[in-house]
């Protein structure tokens, strides 16, 4: 029995993407679909990180980067009207490093929801608490709310992020390689994370990591040099890719 | 095999060789810096009279009461318009201009280029500009102003450096999150930064407390204490210089003695400003 289709949440058209004359992204095609995990997967310099800035609009820090085609977000064009704040606050982003301000545990989350004007201490400590919980980690760090977070370790501190994303209340997750600096048992809870928070939010990750992206992914979108070579449901991807490229790039024979 | 031998022996002479000249190198800065400090230090204590410190100024006994005074308001005056104009300035250039714009690389051109200016240039033009032409004559007010302007591109500079060493991830992570650019450099940026910027601000307090050439034209020599922001008077400096000019033996010590003063009281604001970065960092992160 097949499962109604879940709607649509970010749809990618027609998009290219150019540093000064280099294109980076070429004629890139993509749905995101609510509650699901779509994964970007493909060798370095690929262009998925360059796509995953491109959907909270964080490539408009860099100078040379210019886009043609069509990003919409509920059927909203977020390159149009939509206000780039507003984007950022519905889909919130964790980088690959962890980057935690250099402030308490409790600054870290309570920055955006400040950001967005919440200032009574009683709505702050609920959303710190919160979102801390819904990232697994308020356990371990609620008797160091005021503790500089720059001192907890490297897994605790990309949870924090996490944490601290998911206290905006955005509906999207972007993630740039979230485990990548982080040692096994920090990153299994992070994919464990990711899957109890699946239901609540859509996500979209990306990794170098095959095997996380087999794992936790609905959908699976391989790039190279700038193309999307194949996407679809991750247990075809990995199981019967039908391009040449990708069954080689996930068979380890290249990358 | 022989000369792998010469080899090893070769390198080792030059490895001794440098490192004894390194030894040279500390030992010859410390002797001379701790000589000087020393030697005006033994001069000013073998001068020393309370009189000459805190007592009221006459030729019979040139004290150095008003100067310090005079001295403490430079600094705070000069700082107060020199540092507010350099730090956002300096945000202009890294976080707001962008990167081939014509304008931002003269005022580059242009703050490199006056932190190279002898100081009494600065004096000259203070003096002409603000004395004669604003009117404001020899005085504490035409002083700071000149001080000011000579301080700005050293403040831009490390304030710059300050700014661009804070990681990009930090500003990653506040856009992220949907806060404003205004909002990232103030609440993220900018605190970041902040040892590094006081480092420059304790730097251009040390230039005030040296300064001379350029306050002889601008905040002139008067003996005395200011009673405003158009009063002449000294700093310190100034003091020291103008007594050994004019004061025969008798100025050359009270000029030891301002000396072996100058020396305390930048060893106690390089102390308290310390303690102040340590707090402000510590409230950063705490």
């Amino acid at each position: 029995m097949l499962k109604a289709p879940k709607p649509l949440k970010i749809r990618v058209e027609d998009m290219n993407l150019y540093y000064d004359s280099f294109q980076a992204l070429i004629n890139v095609n993509l749905d995101v679909l609510t509650n699901e995990i779509t994964a970007f997967i493909g060798p370095s310099g690929c262009g998925k990180s360059t796509l995953l800035k491109s959907l909270n609009r964080m490539n408009d820090l860099i100078e040379s980067c210019r886009i043609t085609g069509k990003i919409t977000y509920d059927g909203e064009d977020i390159y149009g009207k939509m206000n780039v704040s507003e984007l950022r606050k519905r889909v919130g982003m964790v980088f690959q490093k962890p980057n935690p301000f250099p402030m308490s545990v409790y600054d870290n989350i309570a920055y955006g929801p400040r950001t967005h004007g919440i200032k009574k201490k009683k709505v702050l400590d609920q959303i710190v608490e919160e979102s801390l919980q819904n990232a697994a980690i308020w356990d371990e760090l609620k008797d160091r709310l005021k503790k500089s977070a720059l001192a907890i370790s490297g897994g605790q501190q990309q949870r924090l992020c996490i944490a601290r994303a998911l206290a905006i209340k955005p509906e999207v997750i972007l993630l740039d390689e979230p485990t990548s600096a982080l040692d096994p048992i920090s990153t299994t809870k992070i994919e464990d994370l990711l899957a109890e928070l699946k239901d609540r939010y859509t996500i979209v990750i990306v990794t170098h990591n095959m095997g996380q992206a087999a794992r936790i992914s609905d959908k699976t979108a391989f790039f190279l040099h700038g193309e999307i070579v194949e996407f679809g449901r991750t247990m075809e991807i990995f199981s019967k890719p039908k391009d040449k490229k990708t069954e080689d790039y996930i068979t380890g024979r290249f990358g | 095999m022989i000369g792998q031998i010469k080899m090893f022996s070769m390198k080792n002479v030059a490895s001794v060789t440098l490192r004894s000249l390194v030894y040279v190198a500390m030992g010859l800065t410390a002797i001379s810096l701790l000589g000087i400090l020393s030697y005006i230090l033994f001069n000013g204590v073998k001068a020393f009279k309370w009189s000459l410190i805190f007592g009221k100024f006459s030729s019979a006994n040139p004290s150095m009461s008003f100067s310090i005074v005079t001295t403490c308001v430079m600094i705070l005056l000069t700082l107060l318009i020199a540092v507010p104009i350099s730090i956002f300035c300096a945000v202009y250039l890294t976080e707001y201009a962008k990167r081939k714009n014509i304008f931002v690389n003269w005022i580059r051109l242009a703050t490199e280029t006056l932190a190279g200016i002898p100081s009494i240039v600065f004096g000259l033009f203070g003096a002409i500009f603000f004395g004669t032409v604003m009117g404001f004559g020899y005085s504490i007010l035409t002083g700071c102003l000149t001080v000011a302007i000579m301080l700005l591109p050293v403040i831009i500079r490390q304030t710059e450096e300050a700014v661009k060493s804070v990681p990009d991830m930090y500003r990653e992570g506040s856009y992220g999150l949907g806060a404003s650019k205004l909002r990232t450099v103030f609440r993220i940026v900018l605190p970041s930064a902040m040892p590094g910027i006081l480092s420059a601000v304790i730097l251009s307090m040390g230039r005030i407390i040296g300064e001379t050439a350029a306050l002889i034209f601008t905040l002139g020599t008067v003996a005395q204490l200011p009673g405003g922001l158009l009063d002449s008077s000294r700093t310190l400096a100034v003091h020291m210089y103008i007594s050994t000019r004019d004061g025969g033996a008798a100025g050359r010590e009270v000029a030891f003695l301002t000396g072996a003063v100058l020396i305390v009281v930048i060893l106690c604001m390089n102390i308290g400003a310390s303690y102040i970065g340590g707090k402000v960092g510590k409230d950063f992160e705490n």
